[in-house]
C-alpha cells in the first residue's frame, strides 16, 4: 500500500499529490489541477492496486463458494464492509451497499415510505438537496398521497431550526430528510440537531452523505440518524458502490427492494423468505471489487486523519473565498465562513455565463463543474440556471486555488474584448 | 486569438439580434438544454408567400448557443418555411464556423432545434450524435 506523505509545511497542511497517479497528467503543458472532487474524487494508487489485486490474485464470487479463492474474496468484501461500518461508528450488519446514493435513498423511497406514508402524512426536505433526495420524495408522495414540504434556504445559506420547529409542530411529518452537506453551497448543515428535533417530533430522519463522508469526520451513532447514504467514488473509492446504513428496527420491518439471488433465506414456488441484514437488501451478485477498493480508499482516508483532511480542506477553502473575493466581477454562493461550508464554492463571473467559464478554465487544464449540479430547486431559489463551482479534495494545495484564479483572470479577459 | 470565442461570436453574445417578443406569432416553441437548464423560445411569424416574416428568440444561455441563436435568426428571415425546418446540424454549425466540442454540440444547436420544433411540431430531433 503506498503510504501518504503529510506535510506539515502551514497549519493543517496535506501534500498527498504523489499518492495520486492522476495528478502526473500533463495536458498542452499544463498540470491537471483537478477542482471537482465534489462531482467524484480522484483515486489513490492503493485504491487502484487493490482493485487490480483482487482481480489479479482474489477473484470469486462471494457468499457461496467453500474453495480458497471464493473464501478470499468473502473475506476481503466483508472485511471491507466492517472497516467501512466502523468509518463512520455504525453497525456492520446494518450497513448494506447500493449501487449509489441514488439507489441508496431509493431503497427507503420504496421500503419504508411506500409501506408507512399515508395521505395524512407529510415529507419535509429542504430546497438544498441533490435531485437523488427530491425525485424518489415526489415519487413516493405521488404513489402514497402524503404531501411533500420544503424547508427554505436563507439568503446565507443556511437552513432555519425555527422554520424546521414550525413544520414539525404541524405533526404530520413522518419523514425528514436532508443533506449533510450541500453540493452547491457547501453549507455544512447541524445533522444532529435536526436529527433530535424531528425524533422529539415522532419523524424518521435520511440524510445524504454524499459530500459529507469524503471530507468531514462523520460519527452516525453521534449524529443519530435512522438511515445515512453516501457513495463510494466521492471518496476515493471506485464508481458503482454506495452505502445505506439504517436502523436495524426498521430495516427488519421493511419488505425488500430488490429481490432475486443472495437476498432469499428459502425458496419455495409460491414464496420465500428473506436472508438476514444486510443481505436481504443486497440482491444478486454484488460489486465486489468496487466494496474492496472502497474499503482501501477509507483505509487511505483513515491513515490521513479525517480531522486533517477537513483542516486543509478548510484552509484551501477560506483561501480560495479570499483570493475570490478580491477578484472583480465574481459573485460567490453560500456560507461565507469556510468554517460553516465544506470544501465547495460555487461562483458566478459577471457577464459569462458558467459553461463558458467551464470551458476557458478546461483550456487551463482547471476542471471545474460548470451546471445546475443535479440542484435545479435550488438554482431557481439563487435565480440562475446554473454555476460554475470548483470543489477540494486531500490532493488539492494552494497553488490550485492560485491557478483557479489566474484562469478566471483570462476568461474575463477574453469576455472584456 | 481564441478559436471558440472569435470576436464575432462573443459580438452576437453580447447584443444578440433578434431576441424579444413578437406582437404575434404563427408558431412557437420552448426547449431546455438539460445539461445546463438553459432555456430557449422562438416565435415565429410567417408571411402570404410562405416566407418566415419575423422570428425572435426568448432565453439565456452561454455564448455558443446565444450567438448561434443571433447568428442563424438573420438567415432565417425571409426563408422558406418548408426549408426552415428540415435546416440540418452541418448548416448551423458552418454558420457559426467553429469547432464545437461533443458536449458543446447541444449548445450551438439549441436555437436549430427550438426553431424545428416550432414549424414542424417534432420535438425529437436530437441535438447530439451524428446528423
Amino acid at each position: 500500500m503506498t503510504m501518504s506523505q503529510v506535510s506539515l509545511a502551514g497549519a493543517g497542511a496535506l501534500d498527498v499529490r504523489a499518492d495520486f497517479p492522476i495528478l502526473a497528467r500533463e495536458i498542452d503543458g499544463h498540470r491537471l489541477v483537478y477542482l471537482d472532487s465534489s462531482s467524484t474524487s480522484q483515486k489513490p494508487a492503493a485504491v487502484l492496486d487493490s482493485l487490480e489485486d483482487f482481480y489479479r490474485n482474489h477473484n470469486a464470487n462471494i457468499h457461496r463458494g467453500v474453495y480458497l479463492l471464493a473464501q478470499e474474496a468473502d473475506a476481503l468484501f466483508e472485511g471491507a464492509r466492517e472497516r467501512i461500518a466502523a468509518f463512520v461508528n455504525w453497525p456492520a450488519a446494518t450497513t448494506i451497499f447500493t449501487r449509489n446514493v441514488t439507489e441508496a435513498i431509493n431503497l427507503v423511497a420504496y421500503s419504508w415510505a411506500r409501506t408507512n406514508l399515508t395521505p395524512s402524512d407529510a415529507v419535509l426536505i429542504t430546497q438544498m438537496e441533490h435531485h437523488s433526495n427530491i425525485v424518489p420524495w415526489q415519487l413516493a408522495a405521488q404513489a402514497t398521497g402524503a404531501q411533500l414540504r420544503y424547508l427554505d434556504v436563507g439568503e446565507d445559506g443556511t437552513l432555519s431550526l425555527e422554520q424546521l420547529d414550525r413544520e414539525l409542530a404541524r405533526g404530520d411529518v413522518k419523514l425528514l430528510a436532508l443533506t449533510h452537506v450541500s453540493n452547491v453551497l457547501g453549507t455544512i448543515n447541524p445533522v444532529a440537531e435536526f436529527v433530535r428535533r424531528a425524533h422529539d417530533a415522532g419523524a424518521i430522519v435520511l440524510i445524504d452523505g454524499a459530500q459529507a463522508v469524503p471530507q468531514l469526520p462523520v460519527d452516525l451513532e453521534a449524529i443519530g440518524a435512522d438511515f445515512y447514504a453516501w457513495t463510494g467514488h466521492k471518496a476515493l473509492g471506485p464508481t458503482g458502490v454506495g452505502v445505506l446504513h439504517g436502523r436495524r428496527e426498521l430495516l427488519e420491518a421493511m419488505p425488500p427492494f430488490l429481490s432475486g439471488g443472495d437476498m432469499i433465506a428459502t425458496v419455495e414456488a409460491q414464496h420465500s423468505t428473506w436472508n438476514e441484514l444486510p443481505w436481504k437488501f443486497e440482491a444478486g451478485t454484488s460489486m465486489i471489487a468496487q466494496v474492496i477498493g472502497l474499503g482501501a480508499a477509507i483505509d487511505y482516508l483513515g491513515a490521513l486523519g479525517m480531522a486533517n483532511v477537513r483542516s486543509h480542506e478548510q484552509s484551501l477553502t477560506a483561501y480560495a473565498l479570499e483570493r475570490l473575493a478580491a477578484t472583480a466581477g465574481v459573485r460567490v454562493f453560500g456560507p461565507r465562513s469556510a468554517g460553516d461550508r465544506g470544501g465547495v464554492i460555487s461562483f458566478a463571473l459577471e457577464g459569462i455565463h458558467p459553461h463558458d467559464v467551464g470551458e476557458l478554465l478546461g483550456r487551463r487544464n482547471v476542471c471545474v463543474r460548470a451546471s445546475h449540479h443535479c440542484a435545479q430547486p435550488l438554482m431557481a431559489v439563487l435565480g440562475v440556471a446554473a454555476t460554475a463551482r470548483a470543489s477540494f479534495g486531500p490532493y488539492n494545495v494552494a497553488a490550485d486555488v492560485d491557478a483557479l484564479i489566474d484562469a478566471i483572470g483570462e476568461a474575463q479577459e477574453i469576455f472584456a474584448n | 486569438m481564441d478559436d471558440l470565442y472569435r470576436d464575432f461570436i462573443l459580438e452576437h453574445y453580447k447584443r444578440p439580434r433578434n431576441f424579444g417578443e413578437l406582437q404575434s406569432h404563427d408558431h412557437e416553441a420552448h426547449e431546455v438544454n438539460p445539461l445546463c437548464g438553459d432555456e430557449l423560445g422562438v416565435q415565429i411569424a410567417v408571411g402570404d408567400d410562405g416566407r418566415i416574416a419575423d422570428l425572435r428568440f426568448q432565453g439565456h444561455g452561454c455564448a455558443i448557443s446565444q450567438a448561434a441563436a443571433s447568428m442563424a435568426s438573420e438567415q432565417l428571415i425571409g426563408m422558406p418555411v418548408q426549408e426552415a425546418g428540415v435546416l440540418n446540424a452541418d448548416w448551423m454549425l458552418d454558420l457559426l464556423g467553429i469547432d464545437v466540442s461533443a458536449t458543446r454540440r447541444k449548445c450551438a444547436l439549441l436555437s436549430l432545434k427550438v426553431v424545428r420544433h416550432a414549424l414542424t411540431g417534432d420535438a425529437s430531433w436530437p441535438t447530439s450524435g451524428g446528423q
